[in-house]
Parts: C-alpha cells; sequence; structure tokens
C-alpha cells in the first residue's frame, strides 16, 4: 500500500485529531492564555500547524486517489465503525430509522475545502501574531479564532446535515465574538461603538437564514427520516423517480428554506448587509471569516445539497447569485474604505459561485470557493498589512504610494488581484472562467431559461466590475504619491499603535478647521482623557504644544497638518512601514496558492501542467458530480450539437474580454496621477448624478430595511444618513414594497409561527393544568391530610404522650400473653 | 400470706401511679405517682428477695440491695423533679402539666 493511500484505520483517527487540536488549544488558552508565555499565541499557532499538516496530507491523499482513477469518498461510520452517537437508541437502529448519529464524511470536495480551512487558518493565525500584537485582548482573539477553526473544520467534515448546521452555528457565534472584538476596548474609539453594532447587526441577520436554513432541514428530515447526506440524496433520487421524474413541489419548498441558510450565510441579497458591517472586526478575522471560510460555507451547504434542489430552486439560486454578484459589484466601484472594497468583492464572488451551483456548474462553483478562499484571503490579510503599516488608517484616499514603502506586501496584493481579475495562468480566471462558461453552456444548449440568460449576461458584467474595482484599489493605494491626510478619516488614531488616541471622527462634524493646528497632539499626554478631542483638544495641545510643530509636518501637509501617523515625535514614522515577518510569511503563502491555486497540478500525471482551461485542473479531475455524489447524482443536462464548444470560446474570449476591459478603465481614470483620477472620477460621478450617489449609498438597502424593519439602522452609529429629496424616493419605495413584503410575507410567516405556537401553548397550558398541576394538587392534598391526623397525636402534652407509651405497653404485654 | 398477695399489692400501686401520672392535672400529683411506682417496684424487689430465699435456703442481697438503690433513685429524682417543676413554674406560671405543651413545637 502506498502512503498516500487512504488508509481508514489511522487516517480517519488523523482527521478527528487535527479537528480537535483548535478546540483543545481553545480550552487551554481560554483558561491559561493570559498566563501563558506570549500569552499562548505560539501554542494555538502550534497546533494549527500540525493541524494544517495534516489536512494537506489528506489533501494529497485525496488528489493521488484521483489521479489513479480511484473513488474517493470515505465514511468513518461505515469503513472503521467510527461513529459519534447522538440521540441514539438501539432499538430504533435494528429499526433502521431515527437515530441521530454523527460520522466523518471525506470525500474530494470535503477534502480541498479542509486543507483550505487549515492552510487559511493557519496563515491568519500567523498574520495575526504581528497584527494584533498591541490588541489588549490577544489571548482571546486566538482563542477565538481556534474555536472557529475547530468549526469549519467540524462543518466540512460532517456527514450529516444537522452536524453542519451545529457548527454553522457555532460559526456565526464565533463570527459575532470576533467581529465584536473591539467592542470591549473603549480605546479603540472608531471601531468600539461600529463592533458593538455590527457584531448584532451580522448576527441577526444571519440568523434569519439559519432559522430557514432549520426550517428546510425539517422538512427533509420529515420526509426521509434521516440527516445523512448520503441517505437524503439516495432518498431523494428515488422520491424523484416515484414522482416520475419531477420534484414534488414539498422538494421545492424544503431546498429554497435551505437556500435561505446559504443566503445569509453567503451574504446573498437581501441579506448581505451584514458583510460590510463586519468588517469592523480585526482585519484577520475579516480574511478568514467573511472571505475564506465562513461565508463559503453556504456555497458549500449547497454543493451539499445540490441533488436535493429542484430545477425552480436552482432557477431563483442562479437568479440571486447574478443578481448579488452584479449589484455588489457596483457597489464595490465607489467604496473608499479599503476594507470595504473587499468585502463588497466578496459579496459579489460568492455571487459567482451561489449562481454557479444555480447553473448546475456544483463543481464550477465550488472550484470558485477554493480559489476565492486563497486569493481573497491574501487580498484581506495584505490589505491588513497596509493598514499596519499605514498607521490604521483604511481610507484609500489617505494613501498611495505604499509600494515603495511595502514591496513585499505590494507583490502580493497584485498576484491576488490578477488572481481575482481573471487574467489566465492564475487562479481565478480558471474558476471564473468555468463559471461563465456554464453560462453559456445553457444559453448555447438549448436550457434557454430566463436565470441563465440572465447570468450569461450579468456575471461578464459583474466580471469586468470587478477587474476595474480591484485595480482602482491597486492605483489608489500603491501608486502616486504618499498621501496622509488628504481626506479626515475616522480610522486613524486609534489603539495601542500611536499613543495619542482622540476622537477622530468628530471632526467630521465640525470640518477642517480643527485639521490645520499641525501639532495639537503630538507628544501629548493622553493617559488620562482619551476622549478629548473638538475645541477643547486642539486649543489645549496648540497652546502648549506649537513650539514643537515637526517641520516635516507642518511642510509636507501645510494644509491639513492634521498628522495621522505621529509616533510619539518620530516624524519617520509617518510614512509607510513594511510589515513584520510572520505577516509577510502568511502573505506570501497565501498569494503563491492564489496564483497557482488554479492549475498548478497536471491534469493527469503523463501531462504537462493543465495551462489552457479545457485541459481539466485538478479541481476538476479530482471533483465531479460523481466523486461528490456517488451513485444519487444528478444527471448533466445534455448539450445541443456543438454546443459546448462554441461556449468554451464564448466564454473564453468573453472573460478575457471584460477583464483587459476592466483593468484599462482602472488604468485610464486611476493610473495616471492622483490629480488627474479626481478630475475625471469628478467628470464621471457628475454626469451619473444620482445614480451614482444611488450606488455610492448601496442602493440604500440598509436604509429600506431600516424603513421596513429597523427604526435606525445605522452601524457605524455616528454617521446617520440624511437624505434628500432626490434619494428619498428610492428610499421610500424600496422601504413600502420590502414593508408590503414585511406586512404580508414576513408577518404571515410570523404570525403562523405565532399561531401554532399559541394553540401548542394553550394545549400545553391544559394539560399544565390538569394533569400536572392535579398530580402536584394530589400530593399536597394527601400529604395534607395525613398531616392533620398525625397533628392530633402531637399534642405536646406530656401525659397524652405517657398514655399512648402506656397502652403500646398493655398491649406489647397483652400480645406477649396471650400468645 | 403468700408471694401473690405481695404482688397483688405491688400492681395495685403501680397502677394507681399509672393512673396518677395519666390523669392528674397538678404537676406533684404526678410526682407522687411515679414514686408510688417506684415503690411498687420496690416491694416487689423485697418480697421476691423474701420468698426467693425462703425457697432456695438463704443466698444473696440482691433484692433488698435493689431495693436501697431504688430508694436513693427515687430521692435522687425527687430533687431534680421538684427543680424541674420549679422552673416549668417560672416558665409558665403554673403547675399543670397540660400547659405544658412545648414539645409539641
Amino acid at each position: 500500500m502506498h502512503f498516500l493511500d487512504f488508509n481508514p484505520k489511522q487516517d480517519f483517527h488523523l482527521l478527528f485529531l487535527s479537528f480537535v487540536l483548535p478546540l483543545i488549544g481553545y480550552t487551554i488558552q481560554i483558561f491559561f492564555g493570559k498566563k501563558l508565555p506570549r500569552r499562548g499565541d505560539w501554542l494555538l499557532t502550534g497546533f494549527m500547524f500540525v493541524s494544517m499538516c495534516i489536512t494537506v496530507l489528506m489533501f494529497a491523499k485525496s488528489l493521488w486517489a484521483a489521479y489513479h482513477g480511484q473513488e474517493f469518498r470515505h465514511h468513518s461510520g461505515l469503513e472503521a465503525d467510527l461513529w459519534f452517537h447522538w440521540l441514539y437508541s438501539s432499538d430504533a437502529a435494528a429499526a433502521g430509522t431515527s437515530n441521530v448519529s454523527a460520522a466523518i464524511y471525506y470525500d474530494a470536495l470535503g477534502a480541498a475545502m479542509y486543507a483550505v480551512v487549515g492552510v487559511v487558518s493557519f496563515c491568519v493565525h500567523l498574520f495575526s501574531i504581528g497584527y494584533m500584537s498591541q490588541d489588549k485582548r490577544y489571548h482571546i482573539f486566538f482563542a477565538n479564532i481556534s474555536l472557529f477553526t475547530f468549526a469549519m473544520l467540524g462543518l466540512v467534515l460532517s456527514d450529516n446535515i444537522l452536524f453542519l448546521f451545529i457548527f454553522w452555528e457555532l460559526m456565526g457565534l464565533m463570527s459575532y465574538l470576533l467581529i465584536g472584538h473591539f467592542s470591549h476596548d473603549p480605546s479603540q474609539k472608531f471601531f468600539h461603538r461600529w463592533a458593538t453594532q455590527a457584531c448584532k447587526k451580522a448576527f441577526l441577520t444571519t440568523r434569519v437564514g439559519d432559522t430557514c436554513l432549520l426550517i428546510g432541514m425539517v422538512i427533509f428530515y420529515q420526509h426521509f427520516g434521516t440527516f445523512n447526506f448520503n441517505e437524503l440524496w439516495r432518498l431523494a433520487q428515488e422520491e424523484v423517480a416515484r414522482n416520475g421524474g419531477e420534484y414534488p413541489t414539498w422538494m421545492t419548498v424544503a431546498g429554497l428554506f435551505v437556500f435561505g441558510g446559504t443566503v445569509g450565510k453567503s451574504a446573498q441579497f437581501p441579506l448581505h448587509v451584514w458583510l460590510p458591517d463586519a468588517m469592523a472586526g480585526p482585519t484577520p478575522v475579516s480574511a478568514m471569516i467573511h472571505a475564506a471560510t465562513m461565508v463559503a460555507a453556504g456555497v458549500f451547504l449547497l454543493g451539499r445539497t445540490y441533488p436535493l434542489m429542484s430545477p425552480e430552486v436552482l432557477s431563483i439560486v442562479a437568479a440571486t447569485g447574478t443578481f448579488t454578484a452584479l449589484f455588489a459589484a457596483s457597489i464595490g466601484t465607489t467604496a473608499n474604505d479599503l476594507k470595504a472594497v473587499l468585502a463588497w468583492s466578496t459579496i459579489s464572488q460568492l455571487g459567482f459561485m451561489v449562481a454557479a451551483v444555480g447553473l448546475g456548474g456544483v463543481v464550477a462553483g465550488m472550484f470558485h470557493m477554493v480559489t476565492h478562499a486563497f486569493f481573497k484571503a491574501c487580498l484581506f490579510l495584505s490589505a491588513g498589512s497596509v493598514i499596519h503599516g499605514c498607521h490604521h488608517e483604511q481610507d484609500m484616499r489617505n494613501m498611495g504610494g505604499v509600494r515603495k514603502y511595502m514591496p513585499v506586501t505590494f507583490a502580493c496584493m497584485l498576484a491576488s488581484t490578477i488572481a481575482i481579475a481573471g487574467i489566465p495562468f492564475f487562479s481565478g480566471f480558471y474558476s471564473k472562467d468555468l463559471i461563465i462558461l456554464r453560462a453559456w453552456e445553457n444559453v448555447l444548449g438549448g436550457h434557454f431559461d430566463g436565470a441563465s440568460f440572465f447570468a450569461a449576461v450579468a456575471l461578464p458584467v459583474a466580471a469586468c466590475l470587478t477587474a476595474f474595482y480591484m485595480f482602482r484599489l491597486i492605483f489608489m493605494t500603491f501608486f502616486g504619491e504618499y498621501r496622509p491626510g488628504t481626506v479626515p478619516s475616522p480610522f486613524a488614531h486609534h489603539g495601542g499603535h500611536d499613543e495619542h488616541g482622540h476622537e477622530e471622527h468628530g471632526h467630521e462634524a465640525h470640518g477642517h478647521a480643527a485639521h490645520g493646528h499641525a501639532a495639537h497632539d503630538h507628544g501629548h499626554d493622553h493617559g488620562k482623557d482619551h476622549g478629548h478631542g473638538k475645541d477643547h483638544g486642539h486649543d489645549h495641545g496648540h497652546a502648549k504644544h506649537a513650539p514643537a510643530v515637526h517641520a516635516h509636518a507642518a511642510k509636507a501637509h501645510d494644509a491639513h497638518g492634521h498628522d495621522a501617523h505621529a509616533h510619539g515625535g518620530h516624524d519617520e514614522h509617518a510614512t509607510p512601514h513594511e510589515s513584520p515577518l510572520p505577516m509577510l510569511i502568511a502573505l506570501c503563502v497565501l498569494a503563491t496558492l492564489g496564483v497557482f491555486g488554479g492549475h498548478f497540478w497536471p491534469a493527469d500525471l503523463g501531462h504537462s501542467l493543465a495551462f489552457w482551461h479545457h485541459a481539466h485542473t485538478w479541481f476538476e479531475t479530482s471533483v465531479s458530480l460523481e466523486s461528490l455524489y456517488g451513485a444519487s447524482a444528478p444527471l448533466e443536462r445534455e448539450l445541443l450539437g456543438h454546443a459546448g464548444h462554441t461556449a468554451h470560446i464564448v466564454a473564453l474570449s468573453v472573460s478575457l474580454t471584460v477583464a483587459s476591459l476592466g483593468i484599462l478603465i482602472a488604468y485610464l481614470i486611476y493610473g495616471r496621477g492622483w490629480e488627474r483620477s479626481q478630475r475625471i472620477a469628478g467628470k464621471i460621478t457628475g454626469a451619473l448624478g444620482d445614480l451614482y450617489d444611488v450606488v455610492k449609498n448601496k442602493y440604500y438597502v440598509d436604509e429600506a430595511i431600516g424603513c421596513a424593519i429597523v427604526v435606525d439602522v445605522d452601524a457605524k452609529g455616528n454617521r446617520r444618513y440624511q437624505p434628500d429629496a432626490s434619494v428619498i424616493g428610492w428610499s421610500v419605495s424600496l422601504g413600502l414594497a420590502l414593508n408590503w413584503v414585511d406586512k404580508n410575507i414576513v408577518d404571515g410567516l410570523v404570525n403562523l409561527v405565532g399561531r401554532t405556537g399559541r394553540s401548542i401553548g394553550v394545549a400545553s397550558s391544559h394539560f399544565d393544568r390538569v394533569v400536572v398541576d392535579g398530580a402536584v394538587n394530589g400530593v399536597g392534598l394527601v400529604t395534607q391530610t395525613f398531616g392533620s391526623v398525625a397533628r392530633l397525636v402531637q399534642s405536646g402534652r406530656i401525659q397524652q404522650y405517657a398514655t399512648f407509651a402506656v397502652f403500646g405497653g398493655l398491649m406489647l404485654a397483652a400480645w406477649l400473653i396471650l400468645l | 400470706m403468700g408471694l401473690g398477695a405481695y404482688v397483688a399489692v405491688s400492681a395495685a400501686l403501680f397502677a394507681l401511679g399509672i393512673v396518677a401520672i395519666l390523669v392528674r392535672r397538678n404537676v406533684l400529683y404526678v410526682l407522687m405517682g411515679i414514686e408510688m411506682i417506684l415503690n411498687a417496684a420496690n416491694i416487689n424487689f423485697v418480697a421476691f428477695d423474701r420468698f426467693n430465699q425462703s425457697a432456695s435456703g438463704g443466698g444473696g442481697l440482691e433484692g433488698r440491695m435493689f431495693a436501697i438503690f431504688v430508694i436513693i433513685l427515687a430521692a435522687a429524682e425527687a430533687a431534680v423533679a421538684l427543680a424541674i417543676v420549679l422552673n416549668v413554674f417560672h416558665l409558665f406560671n403554673s403547675v399543670k402539666p397540660s400547659e405544658a405543651d412545648l414539645l409539641r413545637e
């Protein structure tokens, strides 16, 4: 047996080990983390390294099997009798129903995802050592990302949808805790308040989707009596066959509910609103949870439940995904916050994956999930590195020219940007091209339905926008001259990174005047009053420290003396600096995977590298409908004539055209100097007028939901939106529409649930009154009766007691004598 | 007179004592009842001692010794009991046993 052959006896234990190691680490860390040297980061990173090695080894085994044409679908329960019995009875086992038992299910898709999670999580641990080093809750942060990793690994290994759901919820909780990481740290000024609200928003919004998933799951369980994926696939196939090849209506309904879970977790329209605000969390968290793993779990769920989805559901999935991809990409073009661009990009890319599954290209969707995890994690970590280097500035308008100061970060970010933009030989091209190909195959192959047509047109547009906004980001951040303080930014001045942390976002309210006073916080002792600012702050500083104005600050930023980057008086620190080594290692690992993740493996061992997309990439070799679902795989749609070939050519030319078009536009606008870019961008936004405002304000979805459901939706708290006349119409009409949905559908559902709950409640209360209360009162009454009888004896009169004693003695005597 | 007569007297005395304890409403009579029971026991001791000796032809002093013990015991008991009665009287301002019913608690 080759050492890369899967050995059930040993490998399931290894898999289990890799999955519980982060949990063990978490347990140690949560109790002893504060006391450990370096607050325990080495421990968890070490554990994670071991886990990663196992995940990669196992992944290698899956590839080995794929290239040797062996089936790679392993179930620990069936092969090694390793079960976790939960809600288990042997009677039910004998009857073959209603037992909930979990086991490890490890197939090619699981192996790929498992390795992705392991590698990304390790990189994020490594990165956090540098990035979070100033954090007050450093040890808690590490504990939380470890527990998150545990949950994500568990989700991937689950062989049943119930345990997937349990880990899914655990991830939701960890996401909540990690988004809200800064909410415990009042010195983080801006993030403190934002994080507090953003974590609640994320938790509650995803809860809507999770409830849908739970409902869908229960409907399937009610009909099929099992949570196990393999069983579900088989039973679904039988059910469809019994129904004459058509999916029954209840499966459509249940499938839609399950898709609701994806909508919530993977931030699809209209539940996408939480993801941009999730950027309030630390950047490594954004990289891992909100880009690479957790949000991809929704897509992973679609991959696992694909055979359960009826064509109607898939159309809706495709339409939702396509719409989200286009919608989020358009917003991404207007964002100025570095992380916000990436957040919208993530939503857009998730839309691509969801659309792919909806179009029947489940392999393409999963492939994009894997490649996206690498390059997006790398993008986020690079962004984190830039933010770290620029002293926690996040606004791209205040950056520029950073490539001179941070060459490694620049190289990694550029590579990942090329990957996401879809340039050949970089991973993103292969997966995105497969998705667009899928859409065109459907259109040209005679499966002309609305969703496919929409996807075939809209996805390339979204891809073009992707290339545009990603290169806009690169040009704005890395090219030109470094220009700190161009616009007032709420981000800088927080944390232990600089000594002074004053209420920066207050400046927006009282305008530029405050920034004229260059020295107002140089070397100022803020130990006592961190929250000062406004007039008091600058008066004080000005009077006392005016002589300390640094020549550099006065010269370079004379218009905006506000110097966001002063480091206790060292001017040199005002320029960005490259990040420490652990962060760079993490970046390079991810960038390498982001570049080569698409095609690095030969399609079959005899051939050279799979350079061209119609040669199969490693992912298509190891993951196919058959390897995913075995005998229960839904049939591939037959294509008409040469449709497949034509689609290849169309898709290839389309995706190449849109990618280069996007990059070209980005260069024309942003690549030729900052002033010129502002002039051109100003003209364009002027021409677009209200439309630009609508996009800029994220289509007012937040506000619309706010009108319909919540009173105050502004998660950042300090910048409440003031609508002007031209947008009130938009806002109100969307609001009215959503209000109608809310009144008639949401409320209807809520009321239905409510009424059901109420009738159960009435029955339960009746039962409670009659039976339970009856039993309790009965017991009481009996006791009371006996008590009151016994009480007569207990009179306290000594003579009465003596009488009883004497009579007792007499009776004893009588008994002795007479018998 | 045979043993039966002594035992009969003793039994009568015992019964009277018991009745006194059970029915008298003054605690001093109750104490008297106790003394009567003790004396009933003494009569038994002495009577059996006497008849046992005449039947077996001489022997030990056990019966008589026990009678003396009982008399001493009765004296001690009377002293303690009267002290208790005194305290009961202080506490309840009464010497009726029916009113000292704190044992009920």
